[in-house]
């Protein structure tokens, strides 16, 4: 509370001055409100905005003949399986080619080894075809785009899977 | 003590003028991360949230195009709403509720509104009005941008039923909300 102080009267010197007062005010409860709001605030705030990532699709197009043909040298295919499995193999699937699948994950030593591989970056043209299947989460689309982003892999499309990648997947899966 | 009061005041102030409250979202969504950097626009946003029940949520921005949107909805879909329904409408962030059930949505009491079980939006190729919603906010405010923020554990046929929509209404760009994640250093 605030309370006024006076100086007890020395009775020296005689000369009449005002009479000096200090004025003291008891700031605790008021610190303890600021420091109340203060934590309120601190926590509550949030700073971080949503992070975002934008995906660009391929413009649907009118007529097959629109569509460029893939090279199957120049492509990659990746399967997102069933909890958390990741498959993939070279070329585009024809099953005359015989593609060798292999199984991996989305650890730092899984997928992104193979996109740095001299196989994928050393060829500018290496197009990687991403095929969720239906068991795949929305996780596993967003990690392997983010794992084509870390790796700098510009060329890549998100595509439905086709029987060719069922038959494939079906086979290394033994199911 | 003095100074310490001060800066205490100071803070205060600070964290007073720049906290913004989350706004209340009708689902709550743990979203993937990704070392993404973009950071999503504060205004003039579709937010197209998806549950781990695969449930679809629809929410835009700006109490003057929810308004203007739902007077357009309604007219499609032959449901008319009321004053007070437009205004309730215009507060909320998001919904997950088929046309036909949004008018006893919106009559609902706030509290009700928590609590109620929303079905998602329809999606199907049948009835989708996820589609319409989307084309009549882009009539109504051309600046907005797409986000979808979708849950950790959604099927992937859900997301791609969404982003399907989209791709028919020829909206190829858009916008994926994830978290932070830091980018690994050595390759």
């Amino acid at each position: 509370m605030a309370e006024i102080q006076e100086k007890a009267d020395s009775g020296k010197g005689g000369k009449k001055r005002a009479k000096k007062m200090s004025v003291h005010l008891d700031m605790t409860p008021m610190v303890d409100l600021a420091f109340l709001l203060l934590t309120f605030f601190m926590l509550t705030t949030t700073f971080s905005k949503p992070q975002t990532m934008e995906i660009n699709m391929p413009v649907k197009p009118d007529t097959e003949d629109e569509q460029i043909a893939l090279k199957a040298s120049n492509a990659m295919t990746i399967v997102l399986g069933e909890n958390d499995r990741v498959y993939y193999y070279f070329g585009l699937g024809d099953p005359a080619e015989n593609p060798e699948v292999q199984t991996t994950d989305y650890s730092a030593n899984g997928i992104r080894k193979v996109l740095i591989s001299p196989q994928v970056r050393g060829n500018e043209k290496m197009t990687v075809l991403v095929k969720p299947m239906e068991g795949s989460r929305y996780k596993n689309v967003v990690d392997i785009l983010d794992e084509l982003k870390i790796t700098d892999t510009n060329r890549f499309a998100i595509v439905e899977m086709n029987d060719n990648d069922k038959q494939l997947i079906q086979d290394i899966t033994g199911q | 003590m003095t100074p310490m009061v001060d800066l205490a005041f100071l803070l205060v102030t600070f964290f007073m003028l720049t906290t913004k409250f989350a706004p209340e979202e009708a689902v709550v969504v743990d979203t993937p991360s990704s070392v993404s950097e973009i950071k999503l626009p504060d205004t003039n946003i579709i937010t197209i949230t998806v549950d781990k029940e695969d449930r679809v949520f629809f929410g835009v921005d700006g109490q003057g195009t929810k308004e203007a949107l739902l007077d357009k909805m309604g007219t499609k879909y032959g449901v008319s709403f009321t004053e007070e329904e437009r205004k309730t409408f215009s507060l909320l962030t998001n919904f997950g509720v088929p046309v036909n059930q949004l008018k006893s949505y919106l009559a609902m009491e706030p509290a009700d509104r928590k609590n109620v079980n929303q079905p998602g939006i329809p999606v199907d190729s049948a009835r989708n009005e996820l589609g319409d919603w989307v084309h009549q906010t882009r009539l109504t405010n051309p600046k907005v941008v797409i986000a979808i923020k979708g849950d950790v554990d959604v099927s992937y046929p859900t997301v791609k039923r969404v982003m399907d929509t989209l791709q028919d209404r020829k909206i190829n760009r858009f916008n994926l909300i994830t978290d932070m994640e830091n980018r690994p250093t050595n390759l």
